[in-house]
Order: structure tokens, then sequence, then C-alpha cells
């Protein structure tokens, strides 16, 4: 089995995919490195202060202010009210929610990166894993070897676990890279409140609880790397099942979209809240922003991709071997 | 001294839909020979080498590789099969001899030193650390052989081996084909639309027509007495007599005159028209086109 994942590697090393994702993600950080840059810069200006406590009062009293206007949505409505009572919160235990600094920026960066960027970078990999060989033709070399096909298919399935994990990985090291040459490196122990709670009756503070900012990333990193599996064997399914890589890609692309779309608007449609796709933004269950759906919590939301990525295995492995080849 | 078989299927069927694709085939394939699979196109012969491979399963029928199973046996059975099917699709974005080395690694037991082994057999040695998008067709087609050699295969299953390659091309994979049968003692399955082909390349044949084998005969018994002389021959007339006088004849539009090829013959009667004051301008000998072949072996039945 390890010689197979090694003939995995090499044509995955041969193709220069890793290489593509990790120029597109450095990128992609340095932008937004340079966007926050010059958000801090504006915010710094406009209230004249470099006081991160001046900075949250303002806030607060704008969207205090905001929310004494009529004609407001009441899902919009309740979300301020939860960030006014997150920001007081924030401010009476005397912790900057946005301490610049590369880990947060690593945390900010994961957090929105989670949905949409990191699924889509997985599923350059995943997407042509199988497909590339069908449409190559090698397909009929590689399943008239004396190797059954489920051990095939088991050693590019470990290898797209690897390339995902690799992936997270040069994501994490790129984004702490560059930022902290513009924010600083430091700021890895700072304070960062989690267990945020919005139930129906609103912000439920009881669990929460304080953590240093590595811990948290630590989290972090596992849910995103968790969610990239699910996506990345979603896409190796439609690998499996579709014989162009194009043809799987645009269809894996318009699922991820038409989740982040739908994370806008599906909050009185229930039943949506077993697609994988509005599922995906596992790490605003720790940073406590409101589910797309009420009564979606982090538990379920893992449960629903489970079984999500089980049902991709259990169809990936039964076509494959059981697929005429023509 | 009865030859070991190495390749023996028995009744073999394969259903698309409701539809009967390959109708029942039984064959069986003897060390050391080259066995042929002539067909038209859609005959079916490509259909039948991916059931051999493992690429389809059949719908009923057994197929054996020494003696093994496909279906019960297949990493056992594998060990001893080499394939191209159609073309020898490699990883273009790889060099050969990594191409090899993959494919190294999914054999069992077999070293890395047997890749340049096979590279120096097909006559690859210098280009195989080029990237195979480098290669011309005549190269992939080498390293695809090589590729079905690297585990010392006891059956070689080439299917349109000579597809796209020039004359030369064509006559060097002839001899390498003929090399590895006579000398390595391999048992060799090539399929071909061209009857030419298989008549310098093969021992036996298997002719196919819509899923069923309707022949399975040495080439020489098949071809024997179908072969024709052609002749061109000026006084024609006179000619025609002298010749018509010997044996059933036959013309052609263009003057030309075809007698059966008969090598004993052949000479006597060439003498007879010289001595006659005829003079022989062509003799020819014409190989039956696979069309004729067809028509004659299944009485003229019409293709589907």
């Amino acid at each position: 089995m390890s010689k197979l994942i090694q003939n995995e590697m090499l044509k995955l090393i041969a193709k220069k995919r890793l290489v593509v994702i990790a120029i597109i993600i450095g990128v992609l950080v340095a932008l937004f490195t340079y966007a926050q840059y010059r958000q801090v810069q504006t915010q710094q200006e406009k209230l004249g202060t470099k006081d991160w406590r001046t900075i949250l009062q303002k806030q607060i009293v704008d969207t205090t202010n905001r929310l004494s206007s009529t004609g407001m949505s009441d899902e919009w409505r309740r979300e301020l009210q939860i960030m006014v009572k997150q920001e007081q919160y924030y401010l009476d235990h005397n912790i900057n929610p946005n301490a610049p600094g590369a880990p947060t920026f690593v945390r900010v960066f994961l957090e929105n990166s989670i949905g949409l960027f990191i699924p889509l970078m997985v599923m350059v990999i995943a997407s042509d894993l199988v497909s590339s060989e069908y449409s190559l033709g090698t397909v009929k070399l590689l399943l008239t070897r004396p190797v059954k096909r489920w051990k095939i298919l088991l050693s590019k399935y470990i290898t797209l676990i690897l390339a995902v994990s690799l992936i997270i990985a040069i994501a994490g090291a790129l984004s702490y890279g560059i930022s902290g040459f513009v924010f600083g490196f430091k700021g890895w122990g700072a304070p960062i409140l989690t267990g945020f709670n919005v139930t129906k009756a609103g912000l439920n503070t009881a669990n929460v609880k304080l953590l240093s900012l590595w811990e948290f990333l630590l989290m972090d990193f596992g849910l995103v790397w968790f969610v990239a599996v699910v996506v990345g064997t979603l896409s190796f399914m439609l690998s499996v099942l579709i014989r162009s890589t194009a043809a799987g890609m645009g269809i894996m692309l318009a699922a991820l979209i038409s989740g982040a779309i739908l994370n806008n608007m599906v909050s009185s449609w229930n039943s949506a809240k077993y697609l994988f796709m509005v599922n995906l933004q596992l790490t605003d269950y720790l940073a406590g922003n409101p589910p797309p759906i009420q009564g979606m919590t982090l538990s379920f939301s893992i449960t629903v991709l489970l079984f999500w990525w089980a049902a991709a295995l259990f169809v990936s492995f039964f076509v494959f071997t059981k697929k005429d080849v023509y | 001294m009865e030859k070991k078989v190495t390749l023996a299927v028995k009744d073999l069927k394969k259903k698309i839909g409701k539809k009967e694709i390959i109708k029942g085939l039984t064959f069986e394939l003897q060390e050391g020979e080259v066995f042929g699979f002539l067909g038209p196109n859609g005959a079916g012969k490509t259909t039948t080498i991916r059931m051999l491979v493992g690429l389809i399963k059949p719908t009923s029928g057994s197929i054996q590789i020494c003696g093994l199973h496909i279906d019960e046996h297949f990493e056992e059975a594998m060990k001893n099969l080499g394939c191209i099917v159609e073309n020898p699709e490699l990883y273009p974005y790889l060099s050969g001899y990594n191409n090899l080395l993959h494919f190294t690694r999914m054999l069992d037991g077999v070293r890395e030193k047997r890749i340049m082994e096979v590279a120096e057999l097909v006559g690859l040695t210098d280009r195989i650390h080029d990237k195979v998008k480098t290669y011309s067709l005549g190269m992939r087609q080498r390293l695809g052989i090589a590729q079905a050699l690297l585990g010392k295969p006891k059956i070689l299953i080439l299917d349109e081996p000579t597809n796209g390659l020039d004359p030369a091309g064509i006559r060097e994979m002839r001899q390498f084909i003929r090399f590895l049968a006579e000398q390595e003692g391999l048992s060799v399955l090539v399929s071909s639309h061209l009857l030419s082909e298989i008549q310098l390349l093969c021992d036996r044949v298997a002719i196919l027509l819509n899923g069923t084998i309707i022949r399975i005969d040495s080439v020489q018994q098949l071809l024997e007495n179908r072969e024709k002389m052609a002749w061109r021959m000026t006084p024609l007339e006179k000619g025609k007599h002298i010749l018509r006088s010997l044996t059933k004849i036959e013309e052609i539009d263009d003057g030309t005159i075809l007698t059966v090829f008969d090598e004993q013959k052949i000479a006597e009667w060439n003498k007879k028209l010289v001595d006659a004051g005829v003079s022989v301008c062509e003799m020819s000998r014409k190989m039956p086109v696979l069309e004729d072949l067809f028509l004659e072996l299944t009485g003229g039945e019409s293709r589907e």
C-alpha cells in the first residue's frame, strides 16, 4: 500500500498542483494582510486614537443607535443585539477582540476561508484525482495490474487526505509568516472567549470560557481540516462518478457557492440544515456567530458532515470497484 | 507434444442493457504462439480484450489465466499478464523511467533494476529520462510494451499494436512480437482489422464477427487456396485462352486476369505462356481482402 501511495504522490507532485495552490494562497494572504492593514489604519485615523477600548466603545454606541432605528428585519436586529452583547462582554473583561498580531490574523483568515476558499483549494486536487486517469486513459493500465481495485482507490484517498493536510499546513504557515511581517509575530497567548451560545432567547453566555489564542487556533485548525476532508471526499466521489474533471469541478463549485449564498437566506427554510454546504462554517460556532438556521449547533453540523462524508466514501468505493471501464 | 495452455476462455458473454455484444466465445492460447483476433470495427475485439484483462466484468463465462480464474484470483492471475489496451496511454507529465517505476511499484517482487532491462529490450535506453509528452507515437508504443513486460508475464495482450505506426515502425513491432513469442516463449494475443497484418504476424487466428467467432484456424490453413495470382499479358486474348485451358480464370476490368495461386504450377503456366509467344508483363500474388474472406466464411450473411 505504501508503494501505491508513493505512486500517487509522484503524480501529484509532477502535476505541480500543490505549488499552484501554495502560490494562490500566498498571493491572497498578502492581499488580505494589506486590506487588514488599511482597515486598522483608517479606523485609527477616524477615531484619532490607538486605544482599542475607545474603538470598541464607539462600535457599541454605533450599533445601539442602529438598533433603535425602525424598519429593520428581525434577523438583522437579533444579530446586532448579539454583537452588542459580545462587544460589551469583551469591554467589561478588558479583552481586545481584534488584538492585532499574526495569530489573530490567522484566526480571522481561517474563519473567513473555511466556507469557500479552503474547500476550493482542496477541490482543485480532489476533483481530478480519479477522473484524470479516465481522461488520460491511464486507468486501463492502472486497473490491469495485479492489484485489487479498492486498494488503488484507497491509495488515492489516503493521498488526498495527506494533500489536504498539507494545504492547510501551507495556509497556516503562509498566513502566519506573511501577516507576521506587518503585524508582528506575537500574540499567541492573547485571551479569547468562546462558548457563546445563540438560543431562541438570545445570547447565552453561561458556557463562555476564556481560552488562549493558540488553544483556540488549534480548534480552528481541527475544524478547518475536518471541513476540508469532507469537501475533499465529496469532490473525490464526483471524480469517480464523472469522467470529466471540468464537470466534476463545476458541480462542486456550484454546491460550494450555493452554500455561501444559502447561508444568508435559509433562516426560515428549516430542512436546509441537512445540506452539507450550509454546515461548513464550523468556526462560527466557536466564535459565537449565529448559525444560518436556528437550532443548529456544532455537534449537529459535525454529524451532518460526517453523514455526507460516509455516504460519499461508500459511493466512491462501491462504484469504482464495480464499474466497467470502456 | 501438446503445448501448455496459458489462457483459456470458455463461453464468454457480455450483455450491455438488453443487447448481447459478445455471444459466447471459446478459445485457448498456447505457449509461444501469436494468436490473432481478426474482425472489422465493432466486431467485439476490444470488448473481449477488456474482459480478458479485467476492465469489464463478463456477464457469464469463464476466463482462466495459467489455470487461475480471474474473478476469483484476480491478483495472482494478473501477475502472468501484460497488456496494452488500445493506445498506450501513459502519464505524459512523467518521464519514461518514472512511468515504468510507477508500474513496477504495482508489481510485487519486481525490482527497479528490471526497468532498465525492459528499456533496453525495447530500445528506449537513451530517452528513458525524458518526459513522455516529448516521445513520438512509436516510442510511446514501445514504452507501452516495456510496461507490459515489466512483470515477466506469460501472456501479452496487445490491442491493435501497429495502429498509427509508420511502415518501418510496423515492421519493427512485428519482428519484436515474433521475437517475444519464439525466443521468450510468450503467448501473444494481437487484435487487428487488417488481414495482411495478421497473416504476417500470427500463427493462429480467430475471426470475429458480431460478437461470435466464426472461425479459428491456423493462418496457413485459412489462407490456403484463397490467395490469387494476377496476370497482365499481351496479347491478352491469346494469354487468356491458354490460361483458361489450364485453370479457372477471372477477368477484372483493367484486363488483369486472376487465377488461383499455386506455387507448384505457376512456373509451369508461365513457361507455357512464354512458349506460346505471350509476353507476361506482370505476375503478382494477391492477398484475399478481409471483406471477401468474411463473405466467403459467412456465406454472404449480411453484417449488422
